[in-house]
């Protein structure tokens, strides 16, 4: 090959990359404005939930869930929208973009659920709530790592409510997140995880649960404990 | 609550999050297969890149390029096929970051070979379909071949590529030393292609945009070389010229640092 071959060679696999990456840039863009759109739904999510810390929210925990029902069904909505615009096949090239608010979501989908039921929100029931598939074979899905910390972001703010819950004068609930707070503590320990981003939510938990006993605590040297089933 | 509620509740939980442990055990498992293959595929590559820069001493070059293709073919079936059957219905991106220091590291032997044997720039097709094989299917009856492929995105290729311009400078101030005093000029123009392209790419990413650094230190010392050729050239045997060589800064230097290391 003369020297001239070889440069248009050359020439061509730069001019190649180059339209590769612009239409990257491009799709990347697109990706990050409807990003910033969800981020938005989830702010405002958790912006009523904040309610239940209050008196009045607190006694009226049902309804505030229901309020952010429709919220959810935006959530649903731009994630199809920003599912429509990933390839086929091409879910972890671009994941980077909306793995934090899908972890957000899934919290506040976890929160929800524990308000209204006091039970663990399945995986299942979390991909349904925010419209995304549970298995990677079936599209744009929820990797397990975002929903686990997604439920670790949860035990943060009941830790929080069961504070909230005895300023309040409701001492029945803390006794019940403490004991929901440590299930989950349980279910997290039997995971064996490597040194990433879960792990290093994982080691805040303890401090969670110690902070639900204390409270737990507080009230038992008192007296304040409400004796079972009343 | 009932007492039996939360029992159940509870064991629930632990159920699910034996579930989850499966999970990610098996794709932490693959996770470090992958790593390991692609230490593996780092290592292979590195000892043929090697031999490829002795052939500018000997004069069977071509004996020399053949054994490193046997090399590079070895790396392929024994490294590159286990793990595209890894990465068979998985997303190629997810484990990337596994074996992108590997491929980077296959790929600038690959395109090493490529110059040395014909000067040419093995292109992004090429080098994918080398990672292409044919499969015998376990899952339909009969057994199906099926095509699986460690998948190379543009931009690890062009990575590679980057790499790849170091050794040609490697490759230049060796072969003055052997007698081949046109192999600078050549390498040099080449070389200044290459930057050309890598600068008119803009910002890619700051993976690029050390490698490109180093290519243009790269450049820098084969033109430090071009030049002393010029000057020197009529004054020293052709023997004596290696020695001269041997004081451009880093050149020399750092081949041998870097094969100390490996081997």
């Amino acid at each position: 090959m003369d020297a001239h071959e070889s440069a248009e060679r050359i020439a061509e696999v730069f001019a190649d990359f180059q339209s590769y990456f612009s239409k990257e840039q491009d799709l990347r863009e697109e990706i990050r404005s409807t990003v910033r759109e969800l981020e938005q739904t989830a702010r405002e999510i958790h912006a009523v939930l904040q309610k239940v810390h209050q008196k009045d929210g607190s006694e009226n925990v049902v309804n505030v869930c229901k309020s952010t029902e429709s919220n959810f069904e935006t959530a649903r909505k731009q994630f199809k929208e920003l599912s429509a615009k990933i390839p086929e096949n091409q879910y972890y090239r671009f994941n980077d973009h909306w793995k934090y608010a899908l972890q957000k979501l899934s919290f506040l989908s976890a929160l929800v659920t524990y308000l209204k039921t006091e039970k663990l929100v399945s995986r299942e029931e979390t991909a349904a709530m925010i419209g995304v598939k549970l298995r990677q074979a079936e599209g744009f899905h929820m990797d397990l790592d975002d929903y686990l910390i997604g439920l670790l972001q949860m035990a943060s703010e009941l830790s929080r409510l069961a504070v909230n819950s005895v300023t309040a004068g409701d001492f029945h609930r803390p006794m019940r997140i403490a004991k929901f707070v440590a299930e989950l503590d349980a279910g997290f320990r039997l995971l064996n995880l490597k040194n990433d981003a879960l792990r290093k939510r994982f080691d805040g938990l303890k401090y969670d649960l110690k902070k639900v006993e204390e409270v737990v605590y507080d009230l038992s040297i008192r007296g304040l404990k409400p004796v079972e089933g009343t | 609550m009932l007492a039996e509620d939360v029992d159940q509740q509870k064991s629930h939980i632990s159920q699910c999050f034996q579930e989850y442990q499966k999970e990610l055990d098996c794709r932490h498992d693959k996770h470090e297969r992958l790593v390991k293959l692609s230490r593996d595929v780092t290592i292979e590559s590195k000892r043929a890149i090697f031999l490829m820069q002795r052939s500018s001493g000997s004069n069977k070059s071509d004996e020399v390029l053949d054994q490193a293709w046997q090399k590079i073919t070895g790396i392929q079936q024994q490294k590159f096929l286990p793990m595209a059957k890894e990465l068979h219905g998985e997303d190629p991106h997810q484990f990337l970051r596994a074996y992108s220091a590997g491929l980077q590291e296959y790929i600038e032997a690959v395109s090493f070979y490529h110059y040395l044997k014909s000067k040419t720039l093995v292109s992004l097709e090429q080098v994918q379909s080398d990672l292409t094989f044919t499969a015998q299917s376990d899952d339909t009856e009969p057994p199906q071949e099926k095509a699986i492929s460690v998948h190379v995105p543009p931009s690890e290729y062009m990575l590679g590529l980057a790499d790849l311009t170091g050794e040609l400078m490697r490759f230049a101030i060796n072969s003055v030393g052997s007698g081949n005093l046109d192999c600078p000029n050549d390498v040099c123009a080449y070389l200044r292609r290459m930057l050309g392209g890598f600068e008119s790419l803009g910002q890619v990413s700051r993976e690029m945009n050390r490698k490109v650094y180093t290519l243009r230190q790269s450049l820098q010392k084969v033109e430090a070389a071009c030049y002393t050729l010029q000057i020197r050239g009529s004054e020293i045997p052709k023997h004596m010229l290696k020695d001269v060589f041997r004081s451009v800064p880093g050149a020399e230097s750092s081949y041998m640092e870097e094969r100390d290391l490996d081997e």
